[in-house]
């Protein structure tokens, strides 16, 4: 630990995001980062703890203690070494992360100023690129044995790039034509800039993996063929199905899932065209976007800079306590707080407690939502509570309406004993930093499947 | 006969051996201390009346010695001159004086056994040419015995031994006239020494060979034993009080039983099976203390037997062993001492050459006399230890204080050529007008008497002499070598090949360069780390370990003291020397110094090259590779270690003078022994074939790197070692820049680090040189498997079984395989929680779940916590392979005692104020209080305000009152608002050592309750400075009740093999409550090895004071408590199984407060505004006292519950029942099922109680404080002035302590107004006299007084001058008055001494006011406040650690700068007019309240007195005054600007 005393002097110093009058008009990321000097100071402010909640809370595992105590003394090689030694991609989660282990810090308990973890390991993992820290490990020694691993997502890459440093001879298949999933279909080049994925896949590349993009691979196939032409199979093809909203209206146009407009405005962004008819675009319109998790907020992002008029945000839950503490999940776990995104601070309506109760349209196309206000009331046998009825139904005006609410977590076969699921596949839609848990998890077991 | 304890016993029917056997006692454990002293008749005339006072001094140290209920005493003996004349009264016609020898014989009762005895003896006289003259049955009164002492009670019969008539007689012994320089052995003497040692050995041999339960073995073999066979002195001993000497043996009483010297002894043995034999004196001398070294000296003395042969007593090889075996370390002093005498050494020479004095820089002693020290000790390490030590060969007497003069020795002379030297003064009445001088032994000083030319001398004279015996200084400086002045122009390279891969195969860590290495490389010191151990046994865990970490340093703990080796280094060394011993070493000769001298023993890479290359006077040395092929496994281990030992013992028959283990060449093939392993194999394999001492063994292994593991290898045999892995890691971190520091610099930290970490872990055991502690194994281990410890380590017990070869082998193969496969150094998580990483019990879940579950108060979700503590995937402790047989039929809940009852079994762990926020500290007080449990106030003190305030109705106060070494804050008052006082001897984390509260940490508030001042740093010292043995600790607890009579007094001792033995004692001191702490422990702040390294497991502590305990019918008289990662219900139940009445939770409340386990408390930087003093972070304190309560009530509830499903009513019904515990090993790895829970498990055979049924405290009665309070009734009841007048003998201990209680419990801290009771004493007042006497007493003693007077004095004024009628050329400030260690923990009061003083005095004064005469050593030691006046002579170390307060000494000579310890002080003119007034002022008031002279002398001539006067500031003290003055100054100056 650098500085003992560190924590009591130095506040938590993040980053912050580039103006709103800047970013909005573009598509870059927003977030901004600190300089050398400054860095260096947010990292003396870790207190290499006797029981290091973050490190506990952390998916992967993450020593922050250890390669935050490195940045501070300067070693950025060193630290570059620790982070990875549990990440293989913190140019990921040191962008997009939740941070679970900056809940978990223990300066987080008293005055929720927490370490700035996850700025750090970005500004390791950058500075490891910078400084030419990372070449790719070409000397493998290869053992002869063939890993598939289908889906190119968070927790197939994490997987595919632990078996291939094991010696494994891994071919991933992806069904779009780019690797990294919802890294580079779902979350927005303002919060994660594709050149980063590219960098990590050239990489991967370099090191060995072999990568087959628009190959769908039905579960059938897995059982028959993959799992007798490779030694084992893992199947990380995520949650491909959005929660749908069976109300009268849905079939107009103008309502769509989030990802169709997400995933088709990052394609826009790496140069892909499409038709006006197939265009999803908030240009002009009154945004809707029901479900008030992250991907809804993705929404209003890429909404303000596809140039919205206007955009409201509805949930049907209550509004999360707000102020950094949950009562209902305490220290060290994750709050389940309010949340304000950059996204939101870009101007956004947020509402809670409303349903929705149907699309109302004039030829076929999206003119407003009915919904209403509701309330959520115990259930007396336990369980999910009961919702009843509260004010009256309103409408509220739309031209374009985004479903974000969720996914739904796939049913699975009976495999063969060498197919392996991991990831959002295995255990639903959930963080990337859970996704590459899974998948090093996953390499790991299919290493000790091999070498019985 | 069922306490006897037989060695290499297989298969017996009686209680102890099945003991030894089963559970976890064993004899080796034994301890005592004891009263001595000695009357001689310096003109050596002989008469009865010596022999009575000599009997009545005995008598008036009763109290010394130990008695069990039955009235069976621990020992007691005399020894005299040969009565001559009462012989031939008898009617044996024995020649005439000196021509015959005679003794006692114990001899068993058995008349088969006894004629077999017989019939040796006589084979074996005859065989020397003489004859058993006669044999005289000796009278015996057997009814004045105590049961116990009856039941093994040997026939005693008298032996005769003479020449035959025909032969005449040898020619009268040389030395007659007085040169006691040369031997007093007559002939005539050696011969029955040889017989002795023959029949001794002849008789030992038939026991062995008998049929277990023939007569020989409950009365045989230990039946037999001779007390002395000489021609000059006779010793009557046994198992008695010091009563019942005079009267079991009648002859004592006889008026023709005449003697012109006298020696006594009294024993306190730490448990209740003593032996007749081991009774004191032994042949030649009588020793009160303890030998802290004696597992070393004992053997080395093997080691030594093959080079001991010498021109007096020819081939010895039917004289050994030396040692006898089964006997005390003082029997095994007194053996070896006999047989240098009996090799030609004189007494004096031989006691200078086993209890040496230091003779590094800080001793005044003459060069050539260092000269001769340091010539012997290349022939003997020395017999260390708290020693007062009286010998007499029968014409000369002599007494010797060890090197520290930790036991107290006092004489008188009188006019009458009488001399009185005993443990106490007073012992003995005297006419005040016959006493000639009073004085002391002094550390390390010998004191001979002739009392055949009726000569004194003294040590200045004998060491004189015995220093120009030989040219000793030229002898070293022509033959030995020092190393550090050898130079070699080779480069040596420091970084090693491989040097990653060698770091995984040496099982090194991140953790192990980051928080160890390197902070021993920068700031030459280990590492402090915090919060205690929670990771599992070496034995548990499923990495692979180094070998050290299955053992653990052992450490002093009551029957001696720890030392402090920073503040008393004067008596510590490193040196060693290394070599080939000759085979002639009791001739004096050059040639026997032809060694190497080291000055440490690390040695760096250039030195060992340099040592390998010494060509030069005939040194050789030669290079043996520890490493086993890996392929062939445990096997191939075995056959490397049998080619080791042969090889080494090649080697010393080529005549090599060392050897070095090396395992710098393990290769891919080849994994290294460890290094442990193999320097143990070998050191006990050259000693089983006699060639050891001739050879040195220096270690070269990479796996070295902590302290720990140096003091290991140095404890099993290594001289020296070279870690050099570690300095390969020193150069790589200079050339990467990661440390900024040069690699020599880096280096020399380093070494120092170590240096400092061994004399901290020498100095834990009391040992001070490292010469005592190498092969003095002075470990334990846990885990090691009882074949590999008796095969490789020379140790016949394993407490819990463990691993063999085969384990070792694999986890050797393991690391060296994980070498190759790892790519970056791991941090495994020793000190910092890892998900990967070593196992804690404390964890994030276990941590958050359990705040959660208090701060809620939900039962379910503590349950909930409960059971993941319980069910951990892994055993960290020992009880978590335990659980409890549940009952067919559960008791109904309801009938299960309650849960009020049950939370008063649980205790919050003593944490010192000081270390916790005051915010945390009132929080677990509230907390228990409201429960009706104990809070424990830790060692710091508590403000006094919280006595009596109360939060909604409940107390602030802890009702547990920590005393420990330091006695921060604790005054009269501290003391009587205690319900239970506890004596702090021991903490788990770091047993044997004193602490420091640095002066950042050290505030108003916590200024305020430990009596010191703001900014002052404040030092716990190792031990207690009034315990440095059994009877002290009985003392202290007499003083402690005598204060608060309704207290119970507890003593709180830490886990390590032979607790239980130390809890025997500590219960036959009549303490209430003993608690056995777990070396898991939490700590504040604690040497990181120290943590990990130091004490065992509560588990096998607890599980052998309870099983010692209840062997010896102690049991139920004394409460027992155990603490150490206690934390759920079920941990609460298996310790109360193995014998645990009461509970200590400390670590699980304060992470209930808030606590997160951050592990700094040392830092100050508590976040959670814990364990902090910063104001700021103190706002982060969350906790309440709620959540403890919540947390106990849940706790009781558990127990409750798991009481029914037992089928019992209440916890006292299991405790001790570890019939109850089931061992569940389902899941344990091949490691674990080593583990041998049969003699933890071990419940002894009695119908004696289990568990506590007493009171919770016993009162003492019948002092003399009875009878002073009712005549100062008026006084403490309505302030009238009183003044009384008594008569005080040695026997009236603590006096006016009592009293004090009572007025302190009444008016607290303000005590009376001065001068209200005046009482005035005469005679000679025993131990802590004046103890803790508050304001308002007034006591005048004229006379003497024994050790602790004034101890923790709070207000009180005492003086003492010498008797009125003293004779004229009695001058008092000549004259000893006062014993050692006065005023120890002294809070404010005044003290005037007319005459000097012992050792110690005023250590640890924080405020009180004294004047004295002269001090012996160490004065003014820790003191941080208050005046010391000394006008006269000090001893060595003054002012040692002394941080604040003045001291003025009066110093015409100006020597004192030699005499001062100058690390933390300053000296200075009493320049100043406030300091002249303040010295002036104080020596009136002396003069005032004793007349003495000396000050009167001083007052009349003041100007000319003062210049000689100098001034002793403490440097912390004298900025803080600077800056009080400036401070005042910065007000005066704002107050006239506002003026202005």
């Amino acid at each position: 630990m650098g500085n003992p005393k560190a924590f009591l002097e130095i506040h938590r110093q993040e980053a912050g995001y580039r103006p709103i009058h800047d970013r909005i008009h573009d598509f870059g990321e927003v977030e901004q980062t600190l300089s050398t000097r400054e860095r260096k100071l947010q990292a003396s402010r870790c207190m290499d703890c006797g029981v290091p909640f973050c490190h506990w809370a952390c998916p992967l595992g993450n020593k922050a203690p250890e390669w935050n105590d490195a940045l501070y003394k300067g070693d950025w090689e060193l630290a570059y070494h620790l982070l990875t030694s549990t990440n293989p991609f913190p140019e990921f989660t040191g962008r997009i992360c939740p941070a679970l282990c900056e809940k978990a810090c223990v300066l987080s308990r008293f005055n929720h100023e927490p370490t700035t973890n996850r700025e750090d390991e970005r500004a390791i993992i950058e500075a490891a690129f910078r400084e030419g820290y990372i070449q790719p490990h070409t000397q493998i020694e290869r053992n002869g044995k063939k890993v598939a691993v289908i889906g190119a997502g968070p927790a197939g890459l994490a997987a595919a790039n632990d078996l291939n440093l094991m010696g494994y001879q891994v071919t991933v298949f992806e069904k779009n034509e780019a690797a990294g999933g919802l890294l580079r279909y779902g979350i927005p080049n303002f919060k994660l800039n594709k050149a980063i994925i590219d960098r990590r896949i050239r990489l991967l590349e370099a090191e060995g993996i072999e990568f087959k993009y628009n190959s769908t691979v039905s579960s059938d196939a897995i059982s028959s063929q993959f799992s007798s032409q490779f030694d084992a199979v893992i199947l990380a093809s995520g949650t491909p199905t959005a929660r749908d909203l069976k109300a009268p209206g849905r079939e107009l146009k103008g309502v769509h899932f989030a990802l169709e407009l997400l995933s088709q405005q990052n394609r826009v962004l790496a140069g892909m065209e499409f038709s006006k008819d197939e265009r999803v675009t908030a240009k002009g319109k009154d945004v809707l976007v029901i479900g008030g998790g992250d991907t809804g907020s993705d929404c209003i992002g890429t909404a303000h800079r596809q140039g919205c008029k206007s955009v409201t945000q509805i949930e049907i839950m209550p509004k999360p306590v707000e102020g950094p503490e949950d009562p209902q999940n305490p220290w060290p776990n994750w709050p389940r707080t309010l949340k304000t995104t950059s996204s939101h601070e870009e101007g956004c309506t947020r509402r809670w407690n409303i349903n929705t109760l149907e699309f109302l349209g004039e030829n076929g196309k999206l003119t407003g939502v009915k919904v209403q206000e509701i309330d959520w009331k115990p259930n007396p046998e336990g369980g999910r509570p009961i919702m009843v009825e509260k004010g009256k139904p309103e409408i509220i005006k739309a031209e374009l309406v985004l479903l974000a609410m969720g996914f739904l977590k796939p049913e699975h076969p009976e495999y063969p004993d060498n197919v392996f699921v991991c990831g959002d596949s295995l255990s639903g839609a959930s963080l990337v930093v859970r996704a590459m848990a899974s998948g090093r998890q996953t390499a790991q077991k299919v290493d000790e499947f091999l070498k019985r | 006969m069922s306490y006897l304890c037989t060695r290499n016993v297989s298969n017996n029917s009686n209680n102890m051996t099945n003991c030894k056997q089963k559970g976890l006692y064993q004899c080796d454990y034994e301890h005592d201390a004891c009263g001595v002293g000695m009357v001689v008749n310096i003109h050596g005339g002989k008469s009865h009346d010596l022999v009575d006072n000599a009997l009545k001094v005995l008598e008036n140290m009763e109290h010394r010695g130990a008695e069990t209920r039955d009235k069976t005493g621990d020992g007691a003996g005399i020894m005299l001159q040969i009565p001559h004349e009462f012989i031939l009264l008898q009617g044996i016609p024995v020649p005439e004086k000196g021509k015959y020898g005679t003794g006692l014989v114990f001899l068993p009762k058995d008349e088969k056994a006894q004629q077999e005895i017989l019939s040796v003896m006589i084979e074996e006289i005859e065989r020397e040419g003489l004859q058993l003259m006669h044999l005289r049955a000796v009278p015996t009164n057997p009814e004045v015995l105590g049961a116990a002492a009856r039941e093994v009670e040997p026939d005693i019969k008298q032996i005769f031994v003479t020449y035959p008539n025909s032969l005449t007689p040898d020619p009268s012994p040389r030395g007659e006239g007085s040169d006691y320089l040369h031997s007093n052995v007559s002939e005539l003497d050696r011969k029955l020494y040889i017989i002795r040692k023959r029949i001794e050995n002849r008789v030992e041999a038939l026991a062995k060979a008998s049929a277990p339960l023939s007569p020989w073995r409950g009365a045989g073999g230990e039946a037999f034993y001779i007390c002395s066979l000489s021609t000059k002195n006779i010793i009557y001993k046994g198992m008695l009080t010091s009563g019942q000497l005079r009267r079991y043996f009648p002859d004592l009483s006889n008026d023709y039983f005449t003697s012109g010297l006298a020696l006594v002894h009294s024993r306190f043995s730490t448990n209740t099976f003593p032996k007749w034999k081991l009774a004191q004196p032994f042949r030649l001398l009588a020793h009160n203390g303890e030998i802290n070294t004696i597992r070393g000296n004992r053997g080395w003395m093997k080691a030594r037997e093959s080079v001991l042969s010498s021109e007096a007593l020819g081939d010895i090889k039917d004289l050994c062993p030396i040692v006898q075996e089964d006997m005390s370390d003082s029997a095994s002093l007194d053996n070896v001492f006999e047989f240098l005498m009996l090799s030609g050494l004189s007494l004096p020479q031989a006691m200078a050459i086993l209890v040496p004095e230091s003779f590094n820089d800080k001793n005044p002693i003459s060069e050539d006399l260092k000269a001769f020290y340091e010539y012997h000790s290349i022939l003997m390490e020395p017999w260390d230890g708290p020693a007062a030590l009286l010998f007499s060969d029968g014409r000369y007497a002599g007494g010797m204080l060890d090197r520290n003069g930790l036991r107290p020795s006092r004489y008188t002379i009188t006019k009458q050529g009488m001399m009185v030297v005993a443990s106490e003064v007073g012992v003995m009445d005297f006419e005040p007008g016959d006493v000639v001088s009073k004085g002391r032994l002094q550390p390390g000083k010998i004191l001979l008497i002739d009392t055949q030319e009726g000569k004194i001398y003294y040590d200045g004279e004998i060491k004189e002499q015995l220093a120009k015996a030989h040219p000793y200084r030229e002898w070293l400086n022509e033959n030995r070598v020092q190393l550090e002045k050898l130079k070699s122009g080779r480069h040596i390279e420091n970084s090693v090949s491989n040097f990653e891969q060698k770091l995984v195969t040496f099982g090194f860590g991140q953790e192990d360069i980051d928080k160890t290495i390197v902070p021993m490389a920068t700031a030459g010191q280990e590492p402090v780390a915090a919060m205690g151990n929670d990771t599992p046994l070496a034995v548990i865990s499923d990495r692979p370990q180094v070998l050290f970490n299955y053992f653990r340093q052992q450490f002093a703990q009551v029957t001696n003291p720890a030392i402090d080796p920073i503040r008393e280094e004067l008596v510590m060394s490193l040196t060693e020397y290394i070599g080939a011993v000759g085979t002639n070493i009791l001739t004096p000769d050059a040639s026997n110094c032809k060694m190497v001298r080291l000055p440490q023993p690390v040695l760096t890479n250039t030195q060992l090259d340099i040592l390998c290359n010494i060509r030069y006077k005939g040194f050789n040395t030669k290079k043996l590779s520890i490493f086993f092929e890996i392929s062939k496994g445990e096997e191939g281990l075995r056959q490397a270690l049998d080619d080791l030992c042969h090889q080494a013992e090649v080697s010393v028959d080529e005549g090599v003078n060392y050897i070095i283990l090396s395992d710098r060449d393990i290769d891919e093939t080849h994994a290294a022994i460890p290094s442990l392993l193999a320097v143990s194999a070998v050191h006990h394999y050259l000693i089983s074939v006699g060639k050891r001492v001739q050879t040195a063994l220096i270690v070269e292994s990479g796996e070295i790197r902590e302290v720990m593991h140096a003091a290991l290898l140095l404890g099993y045999g290594a001289s020296a070692l070279c870690p050099y892995m570690t300095f390969a890691i020193l150069d790589d971190l200079v050339k990467k820049h990661k440390i900024q520091e040069e690699y020599a610099t880096a280096e020399k930290n380093y070494i120092k680090a170590v240096d400092k970490g061994l004399k901290k872990i020498m100095s834990k055991m009391g040992i001070s040189t490292i010469r005592s502690y190498r092969g003095a194994k002075i470990f334990e281990s846990i885990g090691l498997s009882e074949d590999l410890l008796r095969r490789y380590f020379g140790t016949e017990v394993s407490t819990i079984g463990g691993v063999g070869l085969k384990e070792i082998a694999r986890d050797a193969i393991r690391l060296h395989e994980q070498a190759t496969e790892q790519t970056m150094l791991q941090n495994q998580g020793q000190f910092a929680w890892r998900k990967d990483g070593i196992k804690h019990a404390w964890n994030p879940e276990t941590i958050a779940q359990l705040q959660l579950a208090t701060r809620q108060g939900n039962y379910e979700k503590f349950k909930a916590w409960a059971k993941i503590v319980d069910e951990k995937e892994s055993p960290i402790f020992i009880r978590d392979f335990f659980k409890f047989k549940k009952a067919a039929k559960p008791t109904p809940i309801d009938e299960v005692e309650p849960v009020e009852s049950i939370v008063k079994h649980f205790v919050t762990g003593a944490m010192s104020f000081g270390a916790l926020s005051i915010e945390a500290h009132e929080a677990l007080a509230l907390a228990m209080n409201k429960l009706g449990a104990r809070s424990n106030t830790g060692e710091g003190g508590e403000d006094n305000a919280r006595y009596h305030t109360e939060v909604d109705g409940v107390s602030l106060s802890s009702k547990t009152k920590q005393i420990a070494s330091g006695r921060f804050g604790v005054t009269a008052e501290y003391l009587v608002n205690a319900e239970e006082i506890q004596i702090k001897v021991a903490q788990g984390a770091k047993p044997g050592e004193g602490g420091q509260l640095p002066g950042f940490k050290v505030n108003e508030i916590i200024a305020k309750t430990r009596n010191a001042i703001p900014g002052i740093s404040l030092i716990s010292p190792p031990p207690h400075h009034d315990i440095y043995s059994i009877e002290d600790l009985a003392q202290l607890i007499f003083d402690l009740k005598n204060i608060n009579p309704t207290a119970a007094v507890s003593v709180k001792l830490v886990a390590e093999s032979g607790v239980g033995t130390i809890a025997a004692g500590v219960a036959k001191a009549k303490a209430d409550l003993i608690v056995i702490s777990g070396a898991e422990g939490g700590t504040g702040a604690s040497p990181a090895s120290s943590m990990r390294f130091a004490g065992i497991s509560p588990e096998i502590g607890l599980a052998e004071t309870q099983q010692t305990l209840v062997m010896n019918g102690l049991r139920n008289q004394v409460r027992l408590q155990t603490d150490g990662q206690l934390k759920t219900a079920k941990d609460v139940i298996i310790m109360a199984m193995l014998g645990a009445d009461e509970f200590s939770f400390g670590t699980l409340p304060l992470i209930v407060l808030g606590c997160v386990m951050m592990r700094k408390c040392n830092t100050n930087t508590c976040p959670m505004g814990v364990a902090t003093q910063n104001p700021e972070l103190r706002k982060h304190f969350e906790g309440r006292a709620e959540y403890v309560v919540n947390f106990f009530t849940f706790l009781a509830e558990q127990v409750r519950e798991y009481l029914s499903e037992m089928g019992v009513k209440s916890l006292k019904e299991i405790i001790g029942r570890t019939e109850l515990i089931e061992v569940d090993t389902t899941n344990a790895t091949d490691k674990q099922k080593t583990i041998d829970f049969a003699r933890l498990l071990h419940k002894p055979e009695t119908d004696k109680s289990l568990y506590w049924d007493r009171g919770a405290f016993t009162k003492v009665t019948g002092v003399k404080d009875e009878e002073i309070i009712r005549a100062a009734e008026k006084a403490i009841n309505d302030g009238e002035e009183v003044t009384l007048d008594y008569a005080i003998k040695n026997t009236d201990r603590a006096v006016a302590t009592m009293l004090s209680g009572v007025i302190a419990k009444k008016y607290g801290e303000a005590g009376l107004p001065d001068n209200t009771i005046n009482i005035k004493f005469k005679g000679s007042a025993g131990q802590s006299f004046g103890a803790f006497a508050v304001h308002g007493l007034n006591l005048k003693l004229e006379g003497e007084c024994n050790d602790y007077f004034g101890k923790g004095l709070s207000g009180g004024r005492i003086s003492i001058l010498p008797p009125a009628r003293s004779g004229e050329d009695f001058h008092a400030e000549e004259n000893i008055i006062a014993g050692n260690t006065g005023l120890y923990g002294a809070t404010s009061g005044e003290l005037y001494i007319n005459g000097k003083v012992g050792e110690r005095f005023g250590v640890r004064n924080s405020g009180a006011i004294a004047v004295i005469e002269g001090a012996g050593d160490h004065c003014c030691e820790y003191m941080t406040g208050g005046r010391v006046v000394v006008l006269g002579k000090t001893g060595r170390n003054f002012a040692a650690g002394m941080s604040g307060g003045v001291a003025y000494v009066y110093d015409p000579d100006h020597s004192f700068d030699y005499f001062c310890n100058m690390d933390m002080v300053e000296l200075g003119l009493i320049e100043d007019s406030v300091s002249r007034k303040e010295l002036l002022e104080l020596i009136r008031q002396h003069y005032l309240h004793t007349g003495s002279a000396l000050a009167g002398r001083m007052l009349d001539d003041w100007q000319r007195y003062v210049v000689d006067f100098i001034q002793v500031v403490p440097i912390e003290y004298k900025r803080v005054l600077q800056e009080e003055q400036n401070r005042k100054l910065q007000e005066k100056i704002a107050n006239i600007q506002r003026d202005y």
